[in-house]
């Protein structure tokens, strides 16, 4: 009995350790997005300086085809690792990527564009405090939102895009969404 | 270059640990002298090679090497040297980092302190100690490369979050892993107690002194903490039972705990199993602390950026460590020898007692952390648990603790007088009732909360507590007055330490009672020119400007403010604006006072020609940063201690008045 009574922290510890495991599957922070399944938000984004005419982001500029939207800024270091990525998926041509420059010097945002290459269909500038991106339901850059042919937000990928989470969760909804 | 010579300094770091983890354990156990010597030397090489990791990434740090992406993602050029620095551990690579230096320099510390130590003892311990750095190299070289490089590197860094780049968090951190990897000395040796079946003395007179100085880091880490939270958050309080806050206050409630019941080990050789029991909570609560800030289990509003394969990696490192520990206690615990007995009514049961509730608090604050967690992972739900849940929980646990800390010191070893030890307390008692009565009246009676009274009360209790302690001990009244002072004089510096922390923990529940209970706000939309009168200060508004500072912009109001129409104070809070990343911050302007701090935060212009303004008097505030100043100098004093500074067993043969305590 007294023996038993040793045995108790390693159980307790036991049971937390199986709770601890469940919730690295679980995320506190996954607050189900209000803004999934619903139109994205009205906005009309002026264009970056000295990228042709066919820029800006509107409202209208995201019916027709299923598309991804990209908020970026100059000053994200994450964005710079998903980079390269992005120009691999618009080389597939599978989807139109729009960006969003976030909080940025829109000179800023143009540079970075031609130093790193430009992956995106339009681009739209959302200066500090970033209205849009907060209607967006955005909480830091890299977010890439997928919207379907009517302009609903379809889902949500916080963080930058890797090859594993393109292949394994955007890809497939993507090609779900344009059957 | 010099980035990969600190990764390269990690991984020799490694190899060397992976050795000192292995060979003085066999060396132990067939009792070959020239293996267990080993832990020395091998010690100090990872002294010298996490020295150079260190050095090497604080190096790309000051020099802003942007080619170092941790270097990138939280440094920049325009940011003040100091902040430059406190970047190093201000992110998930660069603590860690510091955690395993921390953690080798507390090795190399046994190597040069504890030569009298057995040396079977020490290479277990050592042993043991390289174990933890070697799970914790794994981490950092797999998961957490502090030194990896970007490529291209940007122009500039991220910069710091600029809620870090604050004087009293720049040191937060690296007092808290003094505190967290210092109770990594007591788990070591008792693991090495654990394997050695034995758990004595001598064992207790050692482990005191580093969970002391673990104690006493720990102490001041959380204090510099809440002291940044409640100056720099701008919402005038200073604890909010945060998962994070908790993660640090977990171990301390366990090394407190600890550090009473070892006191008994060594005076009275009993307790044994459960000191062993707790200094593996103790540490074990420090490693789960890591585990909830960089596992993204738990949310918090400051918790690290998370991943999840550093989530499993760690929850490993969790179960080996402490599940292993634990397992070793149930096989291993069972046969140490029980030592002396006591009665119920003792100063062990009083010590006893403090354990027990101590370690229910600890528990009862582990509860409601994880509880979020429990329900999620049972699909109860997303909940999340509050400041009401830990004050209804946790405090009523704190008044039968508070109330036998006057009792236990005056009870004797081994059986204890209890009538007699209340009868000393009659005065100190007489005036607790007198200072809840007096409260309660001040405060006009229900107007104030009702548990007010009752603060008071306790901190008065035990203030008088302390100081009865404190006369009975030197006679004071009962013997002539000139050999009372004789006494005094001689009273060993750990009964001193005893004193100032005990009668520090009063001053600190008075200063938290009164600022709790007191607190008074207002929030409103103020003009220029406009006078709010909170507590008799009026705050009058002067003008609110733009200031530039070096990576910052502000808005900086200026009030004027006057008592009882005499000017007090010229108040400047400031609404800053940092660029990279850009995030506002707000800087509060406090004045302090005896009786309470004088509070002004200043936001953004309201629309209507107005500021929003938050004033405050919070009193008895400056009572909580002495009373815990007091806490870490009783510690200190107590550290001073000649007993503690000769620790090793062969030297305990002293003059006949250090054995009392």
């Amino acid at each position: 009995m007294r023996r038993l009574l040793y045995l108790l922290p390693v159980a307790v510890f036991g049971i937390l350790a199986l709770f601890f495991l469940r919730g690295l599957t679980l995320n506190p922070r996954e607050i189900p997005s209000v803004l999934i399944n619903r139109p994205v938000p009205e906005m009309n984004l002026p264009p970056l300086p000295g990228r042709g005419d066919n820029t800006g982001l509107a409202t209208a500029d995201l019916k027709g085809r299923v598309s991804l939207v990209n908020i970026y800024g100059s000053w994200c270091i994450a964005c710079v690792q998903e980079h390269p990525y992005l120009m691999k998926i618009k080389q597939t041509g599978i989807v139109p990527i729009h960006g969003i420059d976030w909080r940025d010097d829109p000179v800023e945002g143009a540079k970075w564009l031609k130093k790193h290459g430009d992956p995106y269909d339009r681009v739209g500038i959302d200066p500090a405090p970033g209205r849009t991106a907060i209607d967006f339901g955005v909480t830091g850059a890299p977010e890439t939102f997928i919207v379907d042919k009517a302009g609903i937000i379809r889902y949500k990928h916080i963080g930058p895009v890797t090859p594993e989470a393109w292949e394994k969760t955007l890809l497939p909804i993507i090609k779900e969404l344009n059957k | 270059m010099i980035a990969e010579i600190g990764h390269f300094a990690l991984i020799l770091a490694l190899a060397v640990a992976l050795v000192q983890a292995v060979v003085p354990l066999i060396g132990a156990s067939r009792g070959n002298a020239a293996w267990m010597a080993l832990s020395g030397p091998t010690s100090a090489a990872q002294v010298l090679l996490v020295a150079i990791s260190f050095a090497a990434l604080t190096h790309a740090y000051v020099t802003s090497d942007f080619s170092v992406m941790n270097v990138a993602q939280n440094s920049h050029t325009d940011k003040p040297m100091l902040y430059k620095v406190a970047g190093v551990w201000g992110n998930h690579e660069g603590s860690l980092l510091l955690w395993i230096t921390i953690l080798a320099v507390f090795g190399g510390a046994v190597t040069l302190f504890g030569r009298n130590l057995p040396p079977g003892l020490k290479s277990r311990a050592l042993a043991v100690q390289a174990m933890i750095t070697v799970g914790f190299l794994l981490f950092i070289l797999l998961t957490s490369n502090p030194f990896e490089r970007l490529e291209p590197p940007p122009l500039n860094g991220q910069g710091l979050n600029p809620l870090l780049q604050d004087p009293g968090l720049a040191f937060h951190p690296p007092l808290l892993y003094l505190g967290y990897v210092g109770f990594s000395m007591a788990f070591s040796f008792a693991i090495a107690a654990l394997i050695e079946g034995r758990v004595d003395a001598a064992w207790a007179r050692w482990v005191r002194p580093w969970t002391l100085a673990a104690w006493i880091f720990l102490t001041l880490g959380i204090a510099l903490g809440s002291w940044w939270a409640y100056y720099e958050l701008g919402w005038g309080g200073w604890w909010y039972w945060d998962p994070v806050e908790n993660a640090s206050f977990m171990p301390w409630l366990a090394g407190t705990a600890l550090l009473h019941s070892a006191v008994v080990v060594e005076k009275r050789d009993a307790l044994k199993s459960w000191t062993i029991l707790l200094a593996i909570t103790a540490f074990g609560l420090s490693l789960l602390g890591t585990f909830l800030v960089r596992s993204g289990v738990i949310t918090s509003v400051h918790a690290f950026a998370t991943d999840p394969a550093r989530g499993v990696f760690i929850l490993g490192l969790l179960v080996v460590a402490i599940g292993g520990s634990f397992l070793l206690y149930a096989v291993r615990a069972p046969a140490l020898k029980t030592g002396g007995l006591f009665a119920p009514l003792s100063r062990e049961g009083t010590l006893l007692l403090n354990n027990v509730l101590m370690a229910t608090g600890a528990g009862t604050v582990l509860l409601g952390t994880l509880y979020p967690l429990f329900a999620d992972a049972l699909n109860l739900g997303k909940v999340s648990v509050g400041p009401p849940f830990f004050n209804a929980v946790f405090l009523p646990l704190m008044v039968p603790m508070v109330l036998a800390m006057a009792v236990g010191p005056l009870m004797s070893w081994k059986r204890g007088d209890l009538a007699g030890a209340l009868s000393r307390l009659k005065i100190a008692g007489a005036l607790a009732v007198a200072a809840a009565i007096a409260t309660w009246v001040w405060q006009g009676g229900s107007l104030g909360p009702w548990w007010a009274a009752g603060g008071m009360a306790l901190a008065v209790w035990l203030f008088l507590g302390v100081l009865t302690e404190l006369a009975e001990r030197i006679r004071l009244f009962r013997a002539p007055f000139s050999q009372s002072l004789s006494r005094l004089a001689k009273l060993p510096r750990s009964a001193w330490g005893m004193t100032i922390t005990h009668a520090g923990l009063a001053v600190f529940i008075a200063g938290m009672t009164a600022s709790s209970a007191w607190k008074l706000e207002s929030v409103q939309s103020q003009k220029i020119g406009e006078t709010i009168t909170v507590a008799g200060y009026a705050f009058t508004l002067k003008d609110v400007q733009s200031v530039q500072g070096p990576n910052y912009l502000a808005s900086r109001g200026t009030f004027e403010v006057t008592k009882d129409g005499k000017p007090f104070a010229v108040m400047q809070p400031q609404k800053r604006q940092y660029k990279s990343p850009p995030m506002p911050t707000t800087e509060a302007a406090i004045e302090t006072t005896f009786l309470g701090d004088v509070y002004a935060v200043v936001g953004d212009s309201g629309g209507d020609g107005g500021y929003v303004t938050r004033l405050y008097f919070n009193p008895l505030v400056v009572w909580m940063w002495a009373g815990t100043g007091m806490m870490v100098l009783g510690g200190l004093v107590s550290l001073s201690d000649r007993r503690h500074r000769v620790g090793a067993p062969t030297r305990a043969r002293l003059p006949a008045h250090s054995v009392r305590a």
